[in-house]
């Protein structure tokens, strides 16, 4: 079986609340130097049959309509061998 | 004949029963119509309500607008139903969208519960014909993920078009842009914002008022008159 990952982020534009709360966190803990943090969601998908050029584009299209909202976000599809 | 307004229920939506009471109140007869209906029961309007529909899972709405439910709304709004969303119900028509923009986590990450004031821009929406335009409201406002969004093109267009219908007054209580409360679609029918009318019907409950019962005799009204 072979794993294919989408990578969800907030698109550049958009304000990010919450990876800016982990940021300003970040030097209290002892972490210095991280100027940004923008949060996404990663989606790990197990694929039953083999990862062909059909198969990864139903995955974008998946990721397109239901996994992403591209009206705020942007999304890359990578496979894990 | 009582004009027939289907009220949705999908699994996690907390306020079906008070749209429901809202729309009796306002003189109209509730259908309710659970997530898994295929039809919509005679209704001639919809409201899709508040609550978590889904867990909010993924992102608010980005489940149930796969419902067969929600089929069978955007083909009926396509061709002219009046749609109202509420909270859920507004992230929900931005998913299918049928409204543009989304709705993102409140700039502040808390949720906020409060009564909220608002400005009423477009009073010849479907859901907004018993308002004026300029009139201010107060109704409750209760989420987390409130703060509606869009790019600039689509910004400039909602308010070239008229297309605001609600803008938050005196406190931007989330980050939305231009402090956009509520939009409607081009043809009027299509309405959604974040805020409750539904919690703001009788003067013994909710802001003590009965500013949000606009809404719901805004569409009896038209119906009534088609």
């Amino acid at each position: 079986m072979a794993r294919v990952v989408v990578d969800v982020m907030l698109k550049p534009e958009i304000l990010d609340p919450q990876g800016q709360a982990v940021q300003r966190a970040l030097p209290r803990l002892g972490y210095q130097g991280i100027s940004d943090v923008r949060q996404g969601k990663r989606f790990e998908l197990e694929v039953e049959g083999p990862v062909d050029d059909a198969a990864l584009t139903r995955i974008r299209e998946m990721a397109e309509t239901f996994l992403a909202n591209t009206v705020i976000e942007d999304f890359a599809v990578k496979v894990e061998s | 004949m009582t004009v027939r307004i289907g009220v949705v229920t999908f699994p996690g939506t907390l306020d079906d029963r008070d749209t429901q009471r809202a729309v009796r109140i306002a003189g109209a007869e509730p259908v309710p119509l659970w997530h898994r209906d295929k039809d919509l029961k005679q209704a001639e309007a919809i409201v899709l309500p508040g609550g978590f529909s889904y867990g909010d899972y993924l992102r608010a709405g980005a489940i149930s607008r796969f419902s067969p439910v929600m089929e069978a709304v955007v083909a009926a709004a396509r061709d002219g139903m009046p749609v109202l969303g509420i909270c859920n119900g507004f992230q929900l028509l931005t998913e299918t969208h049928l409204l543009p923009g989304a709705m993102l986590r409140n700039n502040h990450l808390h949720f906020v519960c409060r009564d909220q004031k608002l400005r009423v821009e477009n009073a010849g929406t479907a859901w907004t014909a018993d308002y004026t335009a300029g009139q201010e409201i107060s109704i409750p406002l209760k989420n987390i993920d409130g703060r509606y969004v869009a790019d600039e093109r689509t910004l400039d267009e909602l308010e070239a078009e008229g297309r605001v219908a609600f803008r938050y007054a005196g406190w931007n209580p989330n980050g939305s842009l231009r402090d956009i409360a509520g939009i409607a679609n081009a043809a009027g029918n299509v309405v959604g914002l974040m805020p409750h009318p539904e919690h703001a019907v009788e003067p013994l409950i909710g802001t003590g008022g009965t500013d949000g019962l606009g809404f719901f005799t805004s569409i009896l009204r038209k119906l009534v008159n088609v």
